[in-house]
């Protein structure tokens, strides 16, 4: 009952002034707009810019290393047990590549709660025949079911289609720079060699860009399979599992747990990619910087106009508190009115803050290096509206609380005899 | 035996700027319930400054004051608030209405506030007691759209509905003419003979002070009859 009194004459004075009241909210609905447009936009670019790299990215990357065998032969002889041992001309082990017992660690993945998914792989490097001339190029062995799953394959499929791989023996698709090279078109089928000397010929069904131009330059894709088949493997034979994990952020420890329990090498993404979380980091903090300042200058608006209200409304202080309403009550009457201000103006700056972003969701943004964007990105977080509307109620709290104190300890009596 | 409703025991009060000056000079007095009382003297002598005293909302003195028996603290001001709010009906010179709000607004606030009836009740005295002044038919105008006249009588009718034990007025009359004040002077006379309401109402004009039941005179502070 109290509390609707205080909001009826906090109520009364806001109406009374309602054009300043206007233009105190629309400081506030301005300062949100700005900061609800900002930030969905630059996020929108932060996760663009992310996915270029993290999108294709496993979470943990299971291979072998070439790499000098650890374990050398002379540590095993017991005569020299607890010896220095000097060892010269040592030669990596390229045969050791593949991952040994594949099967058993895929399982085992499986059922692993920590695991979305994982991706078995087999790379080649191989020899494109061009006429005269040889284009070296890496095919990778993949199931493309698993990487259109986890690592978003088909965004970066420009022609043809990606589930051909699996559909048809000897097929490829090709990076988009190379297939340029090659003049050759979806349909066509091209020549290559392994590093062996063994000639293949392989249909292509689909061009890849992954808006790297080194990359694409390069990369061409195959079913697994064919390229155990080109290498004249067993079908057992892969030399990488890309994991994807639940939570990225546990890929560190769990890489180093695999690493242990196969016996591979294991590779955490946040080893390998650390200046993207870097990048992101700086740009959220920009847009959150410039996004409150425009609140605190909000801010600044309605303690300005709240110390006018109460220099106005001199009178009506003097005779609510005459009339029996304490410095409290006073003090409430200016808080209801500033978090008023602040409550509706924020309202409305949510919604034109989603109106503004979707209208540059809207606008035409086509580069070569991203082929399925092709408007401007935008996050639409629910984040961004929820720190949106608290820091515009936060700040129009902190801009009410000095006038209201101010009105609060206004002496009736020097007002009333002051006439 | 006459009930006091208002007492003041040894008041003295400094004005400390730009001089130390003493404003009130051991001020004692008691005002029964029921009474008509006027408080002249010329300009300057305190008077007003007593009453702002006698409303607690100037607590900046020494000496002890009794509103119905009971002591008033000087530093609880939300108490002193609710005091006033109950017990206490202010009339002042400029008649100080909410301009946001119309006049059975106006009148009501002090009501909602005191939170003792529901507001169909409130609403229902306030009525009432517009009607005991004859402008019921004002109720829904905008306080800045009344003459002083019916200005001054709506802030009487604020300053009655919540019964207070008294009613204070600082020159009520002092800036209305002669008909408006004849007109607020039957309305006190009314108030309190009718209906034995205490009136303690500031005035310079004799004539005024003259038609009361009794005159409290005062004089550089003090109180000379």
């Amino acid at each position: 009952m109290k509390k609707i009194l205080l909001i009826n004459i906090s109520k009364a004075l806001l109406l009374a002034r309602w054009r300043q009241t206007l233009v105190a909210a629309i400081g506030v609905t301005f300062s949100i707009t700005m900061f609800i447009t900002l930030l969905s936009f630059m996020n929108g670019l932060n996760d663009l810019l992310d996915g270029l790299i993290l999108n294709r990215t496993p979470h943990i990357k299971l291979y072998n290393d070439i790499k000098p065998n650890a374990n050398q032969p002379i540590m095993n002889a017991d005569k020299y047990k607890g010896k220095h041992h000097f060892i010269q001309s040592i030669k990596s082990d390229a045969n050791k590549q593949a991952i040994y017992n594949s099967m058993a660690i895929m399982t085992s993945l499986k059922k692993d709660p920590r695991v979305l998914g994982y991706s078995q792989k087999l790379t080649a490097q191989v020899f494109f025949n061009n006429g005269t001339t040889d284009i070296t190029g890496v095919l990778n062995g993949i199931t493309a079911e698993d990487e259109i799953k986890l690592f978003h394959f088909n965004d970066y499929i420009v022609g043809g289609n990606a589930s051909d791989l699996e559909k048809e023996n000897n097929t490829i698709v090709l990076g988009k720079s190379l297939a340029e090279k090659l003049l050759v078109n979806v349909g066509d089928v091209i020549q290559l060699s392994t590093s062996k000397g063994d000639r293949f010929q392989l249909k292509v069904v689909g061009f890849f860009q992954s808006g790297l131009k080194d990359v694409d330059m390069v990369q061409s894709f195959s079913s697994i399979h064919t390229v155990q088949k080109i290498l004249t493997k067993p079908n057992n034979y892969i030399t990488e599992i890309d994991v994807k994990l639940k939570d990225i952020n546990l890929s560190i420890p769990t890489a180093k747990e695999y690493a242990q329990l196969y016996e591979t090498d294991a590779e955490d993404i946040q080893t390998a990619n650390a200046q993207f979380e870097t990048g992101s980091t700086i740009r959220s903090i920009i847009s959150y910087a410039v996004g409150i300042t425009l609140l605190i200058v909000a801010g600044f608006g309605i303690y300005n106009i709240l110390n006018m209200m109460i220099f106005e409304k001199m009178d009506s202080i003097a005779i609510l508190k005459a009339t029996g309403f304490s410095g409290k009550d006073v003090k409430n009457i200016f808080m209801y009115i500033a978090i008023s201000i602040g409550l509706f103006g924020g309202i409305a700056g949510l919604l034109f803050g989603f109106i503004l972003s979707s209208i540059i969701d809207q606008i035409p943004f086509v580069t070569a290096a991203l082929p399925t964007i092709k408007t401007f990105p935008i996050n639409y977080s629910i984040i961004f509206y929820i720190i949106g509307i608290s820091f515009s109620l936060i700040t129009t709290y902190f801009a009410g609380w000095f006038p209201a104190r101010k009105a609060s300890r206004i002496d009736p009596v020097v007002i009333i005899r002051g006439k | 035996m006459q009930q006091k409703i208002l007492e003041a025991k040894n008041i003295v009060k400094f004005f400390e700027d730009p001089v130390k000056v003493k404003v009130l000079n051991d001020i004692s007095f008691s005002i029964d319930k029921g009474e008509f009382v006027s408080l002249t003297g010329k300009s300057g002598c305190g008077k007003s400054t007593l009453l702002y005293v006698l409303s607690t909302m100037d607590t900046d003195y020494e000496g002890s004051l009794l509103i119905d028996q009971v002591e008033m603290p000087q530093k609880d001001e939300s108490y002193l608030a609710k005091i006033r709010n109950e017990k206490i009906g202010f009339v002042f010179q400029f008649h100080y209405l909410l301009n946001e709000f119309d006049v059975l607004n106006n009148v009501m606030l002090p009501g909602l506030k005191l939170n003792k009836y529901s507001r169909e009740k409130v609403e229902h005295r306030a009525y009432e007691k517009l009607k005991l002044l004859e402008i019921e038919h004002l109720a829904l105008k905008k306080a800045n759209q009344l003459s002083g006249g019916e200005k001054q009588r709506v802030a009487i009718a604020r300053a009655l509905i919540n019964d207070p034990h008294i009613i204070m007025g600082d020159e009520p009359t002092g800036n209305l003419d002669k008909k408006n004040s004849d007109l607020v002077f039957d309305i006190f006379k009314k108030l309190a003979h009718e209906y034995k309401q205490t009136l303690l109402i500031v005035t310079h004009d004799p004539g005024f002070a003259e038609r009361t039941d009794r005159i409290i005179k005062m004089e550089d502070g003090k109180i000379i009859s």
